[in-house]
């Protein structure tokens, strides 16, 4: 055995080449492995869009509906607690939805929805995860005394208003996140796709 | 730092110094890479070694994968492999990748074992190699039947009802046993969960450990070669066999060639022919396991075969024993023979090279009649079948019985000093 | 040892095919799984005729909507009559137990049934009813004989039956018997032709036979879903190794220029 090859150009570029073609097949060998981490059909499937019939949803009254295993709020608020709405900006962390998550489409405004009175949100809170209480009566709670109507979150106290933006001062950093939806027709909604949104 | 090997090989500086200080990889690194010396004449048989620890790796990371969407339950198994199939995300390579990687795995130890009988690999000083990897080789067997009741079809079942079967004709205790191992009056979901939890936990490490002890061994008395020299009767100035080679990088690169080729046949297996022809994944398997129904035609897997055949081959009482134990009697005498592979050989040679003809037809006679058995235990039986499995068997065991014999009576031609 | 290698590489030839055959002679077809077409009017023919009492349990509406290229919205629409959704499994209503009393048995899944059979055992076995009073249903079949199943494809194909006539003699592998004389085959009397009796059915036999050929290209497709892709990811794994073997001989070739 001799030494006299070992650096050589020649072996230089073979050793790179295998390098690189072992780098490359390992790497290409390692795609089904991740990928079979992504969701599985049958996962994508209990995921799909779901439907919500708004007819019977009378003002005042919220419907939840599961998506992707999470509480979907539907809330059709009175024509009071829209005029309330408007007022709520200051003592508010992020009144036009500005760093908060939802879809283009919806509108940045105090009702932070697509028809008026009917706001669709993920009724997780931004803050670790719990979901959140309906409280829609204005009245003096235990957790504010000035209460104008809203969510309210019992594991660490987060307040939001009927639109789900979140009140200055508290523990979650966003609004309640607003889920791809869109009207399929006035009485329902299909909540997990953009449709004709998009 | 006076405990230890004080002399042991450090890194200059660096880190690698700062772990050789308290970790002896530098030491490890030579003994087991850079400066272990083998044979530089090794040939095409030598790399099945490599190759199965290769398919190892492949098993056991594809395994871990798997377990991931297998549900192991009467009730869930066969439904959770389709969904891995199906329904998971290129679930399928994975699930391909482990079913052909346990044919793989046979294919390359059947190779692996045929070379060390070849080359007299089991002789002395080799012989605790040899019967770890026989030990690995029982390992292994029990792992894939094991892993075969998994899928919950049809021949998974039957196929284990069949092989459970035979620990029941052991006189006495047999019936007992049986029921003891499946933990119910048939093979159910009970059996099931215990059959998974050996095949993901119990014997892979059963297998690792076993492969480290295999690797130690060998790493300690060194390789065989196709010769059958010991290779460091001769060495040079700084102690290094003359006719060695260091494994890191020759040995290494070379094996990658053998890796390269592996890979290219395993690929089209797992993308063009993942059933094997029906010989890694039977058609009855698309079929649920059903305890009222068997397939008209059953057989275990292709590793199994030869074994199956000389189960099979017993269709005669003798010596007071029905013929049901004695299929299982010679069945198990058939793989036990095998650990006693050294002190039969008492050829003063090692390698087929410069043995006399004797033991070189014996060992074709060997591998012939192993090949027949193999093939006939997938083939419904006749009496014409019976009767050539008969033969095989006879002869099969020749080969072993009459060894200590033929070995020593050959002539053998003179083992040159240096390899060739 | 090499021959004695090749030897062994010959013996283990055999192992490579099937061992078995069934004891009919099975009509051989080539399934296509580019043929998306056949795949879709198959896909067709089987929610409308096997769906209703079989399963598919293991396939999803949607991945045979996105293997064989249609919109979900339309398979949704015109393929779904279970009101499921389109990333469902393709099941029905039938109970099991209720399935079982009707036909002696519950009709199996079916999803790996070209797994399980052979493309060339559907293809034959959907062609090989006929009439046979003594069977509850009035039919039974050449291929799996007194199989409780009716034949459903009656209104495409007619009224199918048993018949006697001249055939040509096979020998024992299949292939005809010829007279060594004059050339022409050598027929015998036969009794097991089966001829549809004309204008029973809505279908000529050619295209009966087309629509069952697409049938079981639908149900090839569905055993293994995934082998277009295997095929076309497997083409690229090979070329690969193949390199990397190439490139790898190559650097042991240039290290082993140090050994002596």
């Amino acid at each position: 055995m001799s030494n006299e090859g070992v650096n050589n150009p020649r072996r230089r570029v073979l050793v790179g080449a295998s390098l690189v073609m072992g780098a490359v097949g390992t790497a290409s060998a390692l795609v089904p492995f991740v990928a079979s981490w992504s969701p599985s059909a049958k996962a994508r499937a209990a995921g799909a869009p779901v439907k919500a019939d708004i007819s019977k949803l009378e003002p005042g009254q919220q419907m939840v509906v599961a998506w992707r295993g999470k509480p979907v709020w539907i809330v059709r608020r009175s024509a009071e607690a829209m005029a309330n709405l408007v007022t709520l900006d200051d003592s508010l962390a992020d009144p036009a939805s500005v760093v908060s998550k939802q879809p283009v489409y919806v509108p940045g405004t105090a009702a932070r929805s697509l028809r008026d009175e009917v706001v669709v949100l993920i009724g997780l809170c931004t803050h670790l995860g719990c979901s959140p209480t309906y409280r829609p009566e204005v009245v003096p709670t235990d957790f504010d005394a000035n209460w104008q109507g809203g969510f309210y979150c019992p594991c660490h106290g987060s307040t939001f208003d009927l639109s789900g933006r979140v009140y200055k001062g508290k523990p979650a950093p966003t609004n309640l996140e607003i889920p791809p939806h869109f009207y399929e027709s006035d009485a329902v909604i299909l909540i997990g796709e953009d449709g004709v949104n998009a | 730092m006076a405990v230890g090997n004080p002399n042991r090989a450090k890194a200059e500086k660096g880190i690698i110094r700062w772990i050789d200080d308290r970790f002896p990889l530098t030491q490890m690194w030579q003994d087991h890479m850079s400066k272990y010396y083998a044979s530089k004449n090794f040939n095409v048989w030598y790399v099945f070694g490599v190759l199965s620890l290769l398919v190892l790796v492949n098993q056991i990371l594809t395994g871990i994968w798997l377990t991931m969407s297998y549900v192991p339950t009467a009730e869930g198994a066969f439904a959770s492999v389709e969904y891995i199939m199906r329904d998971v995300e290129m679930g399928w390579i994975i699930r391909y990748m482990h079913s052909s990687g346990a044919s793989a795995f046979f294919v390359v130890v059947y190779l692996h074992m045929f070379r060390g009988l070849m080359y007299g690999s089991y002789q002395k000083p080799r012989e605790l190699i040899w019967l770890f990897g026989m030990a690995i080789y029982l390992a292994l067997m029990a792992e894939g039947f094991f892993g075969y009741l998994l899928p919950w079809g049809q021949m998974s079942y039957w196929g284990a009802q069949v092989i459970l079967s035979l620990a029941g004709a052991i006189p006495v205790v047999g019936e007992d046993l049986v029921q003891w191992i499946r933990g119910d009056y048939l093979i159910s979901g009970i059996t099931l969960n215990r059959f998974f939890s050996l095949h993901v936990i119990a014997l892979p490490i059963v297998i690792l450990a076993l492969v480290v002890l295999h690797i130690l061994a060998l790493h300690d008395v060194g390789s065989n070669n196709p010769d059958g020299i010991e290779i460091d009767q001769n060495k040079d100035e700084n102690g290094v066999p003359v006719d060695g080679i260091a494994f890191w990088p020759y040995h290494v690169v070379k094996d990658l060639v053998a890796v390269g080729v592996f890979l290219t046949v395993f690929c089209l297996v797992i993308f063009f022919f993942p059933e094997g022809g029906g010989y890694f994944i039977e058609k009855p398997n698309y079929e649920p396991a059903n305890s009222l129904k068997t397939p008209e035609h059953i057989a275990p897997v292709w590793y199994f075969t030869p074994y199956y055949s000389m189960l099979r081959a017993i269709t005669f009482p003798l010596f007071g024993l029905d013929a049901k134990f004695l299929g299982v009697v010679t069945m198990g005498g058939a793989i036990a023979i095998l650990f006693v592979m050294p002190w039969l050989d008492r050829s003063p040679v090692k390698s087929m090279r410069y043995k006399g003809w004797l033991s070189r037809a014996w060992l074709a006679i060997f591998v012939v009649s192993f090949i027949i058995l193999g093939y006939l235990g997938t083939l419904a039986t006749t009496e014409g079948r019976t009767q050539v499995a008969q033969l095989c068997t006879v002869l099969y065991f020749l080969y072993f019985i009459l060894m200590p014999f033929y070995t020593r009576m050959e002539a053998t031609k003179p083992v040159p000093a240096r390899v060739v | 040892m090499k021959k004695l290698f090749l030897l062994s590489l010959m013996m283990m030839m055999p192992m490579f095919s099937q061992a078995a055959g069934p004891s009919v002679q099975l009509d051989s077809i080539e399934v296509d799984a580019s043929d998306h077409a056949s795949l879709q009017r198959g896909m067709k023919t089987y929610v409308n005729y096997c769906l209703g009492c079989h399963t598919s349990q293991y396939q999803r509406y949607i991945r045979a909507a996105e293997d064989l290229h249609m919109p979900p919205e339309l398979v949704a629409e015109h393929l779904i009559f279970s009101g499921q959704k389109v990333g469902e499994q393709m099941t029905n209503a039938m109970d099991p137990k209720l399935a079982a009393s009707w036909f002696g048995a519950a009709p199996p899944d079916l999803t790996n049934e070209v797994n399980l059979r052979g493309a060339d055992w559907v293809y034959t076995y959907m062609r090989s009813f006929y009439v046979d009073g003594a069977r509850p249903y009035g039919v039974n079949n050449v291929v799996y004989p007194d199989v409780g199943m009716p034949n459903v494809l009656a209104e495409l194909q007619g009224i199918q039956s048993k018949t006697c006539g001249q055939v040509t003699k096979t020998d024992a592998h299949g292939v005809a018997v010829v007279d060594s004389l004059t050339g022409n085959p050598i027929t015998q009397e036969s009794c097991d032709l089966l001829t549809v009796e004309e204008g029973t059915g809505s279908m000529t036999p050619a295209q009966f036979d087309a629509t069952v050929y697409d049938l079981t290209n639908f149900m090839a497709y569905m055993s293994k879903p995934y082998k277009t892709d295997s095929q076309r990811i497997g083409m690229w794994a090979i070329l690969f190794t193949l390199l990397m073997t190439v490139l790898f001989y190559f650097l042991k070739k240039e290290f082993w220029r140090d050994v002596h």
